[in-house]
Formats: C-alpha cells, sequence, structure tokens
C-alpha cells in the first residue's frame, strides 16, 4: 500500500540501523516526543533495531494522558447532567478520572457520544436544541485548529447550546521544562510530526540553540523514526545542535498558516496542569475573552475543585522520561488496562498502554532491563 | 440480501405498517404474524406441524450444538444485514466443530414500532442466508417490548450440526509444528459497520465479509485435512481468536505480520482511524490449525472454496516453547513482539 509499506520495509530498515551502528560511538539518549510515535516504536520494535548505546525515552506526546485529574472529573460531572449530551474522541472514554471514567457515567445513564471531528459535535447541537452539547477539547497543537474551527462555525451558525471544556496543551514549553529539570537526561528530541504539520519548527530554533540539543522533526512510521534517530545521532556525533526536517513530506518550517491563524483567533495561551507534572507556565490554550461563552467551565456551574492524583501512579515520571513503564511496581500487576492506576495505561498513545499490549512477556523485560 | 426480494410483505401495511405490541401477545396478531410471514418463508416442520418444539431423526454420531445472540446497529449494513448475519454466525459456529450445519430455530426479540417492512426484509434475508448455507430453520420464537426497550430488533440463533468424521477438532490438539492458514482477508466487518454507524467516508466502498464457512470446513474434512482447530474471526479480531487457542493449547503461536491479508482500503481505514486490523471484526472468515505436511492442500481448498478464499495464507506457527500460553508476532520491520488481547473495544485515537 502506498504511503504504508515504503515506510515499513524491513531491507531498508536494517539498512538504517547499519548505518546509525557505524556512526554512533558512544551513549545517547533521545526522547520522542509523541506518544504516537512511542506506540509506533514499542509495536514495530524499532527500538530493538537500534545499537545497544541508544537509549529512547517516552515523552510527554500523549493528551489524554496530560490531561488533569480534575477537568476528566469536570467531564464526568458534566456528562452525568440530564441536559447535556456530552461529546469525545474515542481515546477519553476509557481514562479514569478520580472515581471514575466516562464509559461507565454513559453505563450509569449519562449521554456521552463519541465523535471523529469536533465538527460533528456542532452538528449534534444543531439537531438536539433543547440539550446543552458539550465537546471535550483536549490535545495538542495537532488537534487545536479542527476545536477552535467548531467554536468559530458554532459562532457563524448562532450555535448556542455548544460548549468546549478545554484542555489544550502546548508542545514546546513541555520540552523546555525537561530541559530545564535539574534531572535532566535528555540529549536530543524527536520532535513529534503531527504538531509540526500545524506550528511547523522555528519554535524549536532558539530551545536547540539556548540548550544544545538537536530536534528533529520526525515522522511516525518505523523508517521514519529510524531516520530521525539517525539524524538526531549524527548530529550528536559531530558536536551540532540543530533543527533538521526528517517528515519534509508532510512538515513545512512555516507549518500551516491559515490554520494557525483559526487557532489565534478563537485561543490564547495560558497556564496549564499537566497531569502528574503540575502547573507549566504558557503551557496551555484556553478560549478567548471573545469566545467565552463557548466556555463550558463558565457555562455551567461545575462542583469539582482541585483533585488529588493517585500517589501511587509514576506516570509524571514516565511522561518526562525519568522512569520506564516496567519500572513502575504497580505495572501489569495493581495497574492494568482494565483496572488503571493512571491515564498512560489506557490511552492509545500512554507508554504504559504500549509496554503492556506489546511487552509483557519475560524476555522482553529483561531485554527491556539490558538495555 | 435482502434486497433482492420480490415478494411484497403479506402482512397488511395499511392495516399495521409498524410492529404493536400484540404482534408479540400471543393473540390473534401474532398467530397473523407467525402464520403469514414467517412460517410460509421457513416452510418445513415449522410451517407443518404447529407444534412446540421440532422434531426430527438423526444419524448415529456425534452432534455439535450452539448459539449466539445478534443485536448489530445498523440492522442494514454494507455486505448484510441482521439477519444473514444471525444464520452466517450459527452456522460458522457448527462449523468450526467440524460438524455440518443442519437446523436452526429463529427467536425474535422485536422493539414495539419497526417498520413492518424492515422485519419483513431481515426474515427473507434470513431464508435466503439458511438457503445459501444449506441449513433448515426449523422452530423459532417472536416477542415483541415495549418502545425504548429494544434496538429495532434483536435475533437469537441456535443450530445443530452433525459431525461426521473422526476428527477431533479442539484447541487442546494444537501442537508445536502445526501451522495456523487464515482463510481470507481480514477486518472488513469492522470497518464496514464501524463506516455505516458513524457516517464515515471512505473512497471505496467496504463491504462486511460476512458469510457461510461451512463449504469450505466440508471440503477440508472430505479431503483428510488432518484438522486441529478451527475458530471463526468474530468480534476480538484475528489477535483474540489465537491467543484463547494459545492459552487453551498451552502453545507459543508465532505470527507473521506480512503473511496477514488486509485488504488496501480496510487497511487505509485503520490507519487514519489508529486501529489494528488485527483486532477489528470479522464475519465470515477463519483459521484452521492443520498438520504442517497438509498446509499446501488446505491452501488450495480454501482458495477454491472459502469465502475471500483467494487471499488464504500461511499465518503462522506453533513453536515448541517454554512459555507457552501467547501469541507473538514477527513485526513488517523484522522484529518480535508479544500480540495481548484487548480489554475492550478499540477506540479511535485522538491525533
Amino acid at each position: 500500500m502506498r504511503f504504508i509499506d515504503e515506510y515499513r520495509d524491513p531491507e531498508a530498515a536494517r539498512h538504517f540501523a547499519e548505518a546509525l551502528r557505524r556512526i554512533t560511538t558512544r551513549p545517547w539518549t533521545l526522547m520522542e516526543v509523541c506518544g504516537g510515535q512511542t506506540h509506533a516504536i514499542v509495536k514495530f520494535g524499532v527500538d530493538d533495531l537500534l545499537p545497544p548505546e541508544i537509549t529512547l525515552l517516552h515523552g510527554p506526546g500523549c493528551p489524554v494522558c496530560v490531561t488533569p485529574v480534575e477537568l476528566i472529573d469536570r467531564a464526568l460531572e458534566l456528562a452525568a447532567r440530564p441536559e447535556v449530551i456530552f461529546t469525545s474522541f474515542g481515546d477519553m472514554l476509557r481514562v479514569p478520572g478520580s472515581g471514575t471514567d466516562l464509559l461507565s457515567v454513559k453505563a450509569a445513564g449519562g449521554d456521552v457520544r463519541m465523535v471523529y471531528s469536533p465538527l460533528d459535535a456542532v452538528k449534534i447541537a444543531q439537531k438536539n436544541p433543547d440539550r446543552q452539547v458539550v465537546f471535550f477539547a483536549v490535545g495538542f497543537e495537532t488537534t487545536a485548529p479542527a476545536n477552535a474551527m467548531a467554536v468559530y462555525q458554532a459562532r457563524r451558525l448562532g450555535v448556542e447550546n455548544f460548549s468546549l471544556l478545554v484542555s489544550h496543551v502546548l508542545v514546546p514549553p513541555a520540552i523546555e521544562a525537561i530541559l530545564s529539570s535539574p534531572e535532566r537526561r535528555v540529549d536530543g528530541f524527536l520532535a513529534a510530526g503531527h504538531v509540526c504539520t500545524v506550528v511547523g519548527f522555528s519554535e524549536y530554533e532558539p530551545l536547540a540553540t539556548r540548550y544544545q540539543v538537536p530536534f528533529v522533526v520526525t515522522g511516525f512510521e518505523p523508517l521514519d523514526i529510524l531516520q530521525g534517530v539517525y539524524m538526531a545521532v549524527k548530529q550528536l556525533e559531530e558536536g551540532r545542535a540543530e533543527v533538521e526536517n526528517q517528515y519534509s513530506r508532510a512538515v513545512q518550517r512555516q507549518g500551516n498558516l491559515p490554520a494557525q491563524q483559526l487557532v489565534a483567533e478563537v485561543f490564547e495561551v495560558v497556564p496549564r496542569k499537566w497531569r502528574g507534572i503540575g502547573e507549566i507556565a504558557h503551557s496551555g490554550l484556553g478560549l478567548r475573552p471573545e469566545y467565552a461563552a463557548y466556555d463550558a467551565e463558565r457555562r455551567f456551574d461545575l462542583a469539582t475543585g482541585p483533585v488529588d492524583e493517585s500517589s501511587e501512579c509514576i506516570s509524571g515520571l514516565v511522561l518526562q522520561g525519568l522512569k520506564k513503564p516496567h519500572e513502575c511496581p504497580a505495572f501489569g500487576t495493581r495497574c492494568t488496562p482494565e483496572q488503571p492506576l493512571g491515564a498512560t495505561m489506557v490511552s492509545n498513545e500512554g507508554a504504559c498502554a504500549a509496554y503492556y499490549r506489546y511487552r509483557r512477556t519475560p524476555q522482553s523485560v529483561t531485554q527491556e532491563d539490558a538495555n | 440480501m435482502a434486497d433482492d426480494f420480490t415478494l411484497t410483505c403479506p402482512i397488511p401495511i395499511s392495516r399495521y405498517p409498524h410492529v404493536v405490541m400484540a404482534h408479540g401477545g400471543g393473540g390473534k396478531l401474532m398467530h397473523d404474524l407467525i402464520e403469514r410471514m414467517i412460517a410460509p418463508t421457513f416452510g418445513g416442520p415449522l410451517a407443518e406441524s404447529r407444534h412446540d418444539g421440532a422434531m426430527f431423526h438423526m444419524e448415529n454420531g456425534r452432534l455439535a450444538f450452539t448459539t449466539d445472540s445478534y443485536v448489530v446497529q445498523p440492522l442494514f449494513f454494507p455486505g448484510g444485514d441482521i439477519g444473514s448475519m444471525a444464520v452466517h454466525g450459527t452456522v460458522n459456529d457448527l462449523s468450526m466443530c467440524g460438524a455440518r450445519p443442519l437446523y436452526l430455530s429463529l427467536a425474535f426479540i422485536i422493539e414495539e414500532g419497526l417498520p413492518m417492512e424492515t422485519l419483513w426484509r431481515v426474515v427473507q434475508s434470513v431464508r435466503q442466508a439458511a438457503d445459501n448455507a444449506g441449513v433448515q430453520i426449523v422452530t423459532g420464537d417472536t416477542k415483541v417490548v415495549d418502545r425504548g426497550k429494544g434496538d429495532g430488533i434483536f435475533i437469537n440463533t441456535a443450530g445443530i450440526g452433525v459431525i461426521e468424521h473422526d476428527l477431533n477438532i479442539d484447541p487442546r490438539q494444537v501442537r508445536p509444528g502445526d501451522v495456523a492458514i487464515l482463510s481470507g482477508d481480514i477486518g472488513r466487518h469492522g470497518i464496514a459497520i464501524m463506516a455505516t454507524r458513524e457516517g464515515l467516508e471512505f473512497e471505496s466502498h467496504i463491504e462486511s465479509d460476512s458469510a457461510p464457512l461451512a463449504a469450505a470446513v466440508q471440503q477440508l474434512i472430505a479431503a483428510g485435512i488432518r484438522i486441529r482447530c478451527l475458530r471463526d474471526l468474530t468480534r476480538g479480531g484475528l489477535s483474540s481468536a489465537l491467543i484463547e487457542i494459545a492459552e487453551a493449547a498451552h502453545v507459543h503461536v508465532r505470527l507473521d505480520e506480512t503473511r496477514v491479508s488486509v485488504r488496501d482500503d480496510v487497511r487505509g481505514a485503520c490507519e487514519i482511524l489508529g486501529l489494528d486490523p488485527l483486532y477489528v471484526a470479522n464475519e465470515g472468515r477463519f483459521i484452521a490449525f492443520v498438520d504442517p505436511a497438509d498446509a499446501d492442500r488446505t491452501l488450495e481448498i480454501l482458495r477454491q472454496h472459502a469465502p475471500g478464499g483467494e487471499s488464504a495464507a500461511v499465518i503462522g506457527t506453533v513453536l515448541p516453547d517454554e512459555t507457552p500460553g501467547r501469541v507473538t508476532l514477527r513485526s513488517a520491520i523484522g522484529v518480535t513482539r508479544n500480540v495481548d488481547m484487548l480489554s475492550g473495544e478499540q477506540l479511535p485515537r485522538i491525533c
């Protein structure tokens, strides 16, 4: 199949792995930022092809995983209201709040609907003028344009029974938080290709210079990731710290300007709390005052205040690349996809879910430990 | 298919355009529904004896007996409908026991208000599917529930088949060295249903693979293939079927991802939605574990007789292993990983 098979070719993969071995002279630690990349790495076994000197750490790029517990609890509170139709991307439905999840609220009678696009939620609002339709707007820069478009359209069409519960997060501030941490282990980054499709990659240039780390904008197929690792290691071995673009078939330096304009029209940068990590300045998007009428947190009188996170879950450390999933004592025992302690165990982009699904065998854990 | 029928509904639509509670109430309306719509459609003992159950002679030997309930939404989807599915599913379960399916029961739970025309289309589809699969509907039941307490129509079918050979077809018969052969391409049913349910539009039209597997299995048996185990792939997809067998047989199954056939349009849809075709539902595909010496003949038979059989392939082998009960996969780039059962339905990803 075009655009798929050529990026999964075993011969080419071996070729890249061999080239990588030739240029690697010492240990390097790279972080892939996006959870989609983490899953591709673990699912296809990309890390098994890397020389032993190279360690991949899994970054914070799982939107579901970093959504704070109190926002999920607010979502649950909203979804349980009889006047509300609560709409969400599928991946959010199984993520636990402090007590339950959206699928359980649905089972208990809440009107929770999975949508594929926030614009579908606007349509649901048009079809149900006597109900309140709330869309759970989570995600990074990738989903922000579509969510902005939903609010923009709702206002243009006069759909007043539509609102967003916003938990948008931004990648560069999270990377800067990781870089400025005293516990920093990362020598270079594979930047998330899809985020850069929207925002471009000029924002990484000052970070590369200030912290002297290479960034390689990387795609999601096995060969993309191998090539991204190769480019990052080559920079490190040559003592360079630049922003390079591996994913040039989708990403341009300036990104998608109309999408950026739409996001800027609807959203503004705000501080945002990240689950397991804490508040990061300038790291989120919230609705601008002109669109405040579409903010579910303003529209509804919500009882949920700040919520404590599970003390046993180490997802914050996993999301910052400080621990690997199987280093958690609860991994696979007290924390499973059926009984998750944190979101990283249930999300399609969560590192713990990837390890649980693809690596839960005695050999693989031993192999990991050897790395 | 349900759309092909030419007869018109025998219940006068002008009087009862929708199913009402009384159609399940045991009185005149229910009698009419059975006498005028259901009994004439199926004929045989159901029409002739008017008994509380079907009675028939069976040949000596082993029988297989199974039941399944069908609650699919939408009721009609590309490539099938709830009626044909209710026949195929039960016929396939009997086939997986190595049985020749003979008789099915058919029970409807109908929601008040269902258009009579819809019921008629479903009944006709059941009839066509039963004819195609070579089985008879011999007994049945009709209940009507209040509006809002059903989802249009639910169907239960139970089936009886005869086992006319001495093979012991059972997951516990699977042993190291056996090969796993997949009868066709996977994922069509799940994607067809999802696309219809969610209004997703793709460039090409993906139809369900819902089909009876009885003929293909009977051919394998007639050819003397040393079958260890058969399993049809349903909701949990290929992965769940393999894991269930590996666990029951205490063996390690190694799957070669590149040998599993997935049509390009299904693959594309899965890529867009973030779904793994190995976990997507099927209704007309099965996996056969056979003696390795019979692999080529099995493939030949499946290619001729199995629905979608042109893509039949050896997709895995059973390894001698110290950690049995698991399935591993050799990925497209040649690395081996674990295959796990999902805790629930696959949910599309965010970005």
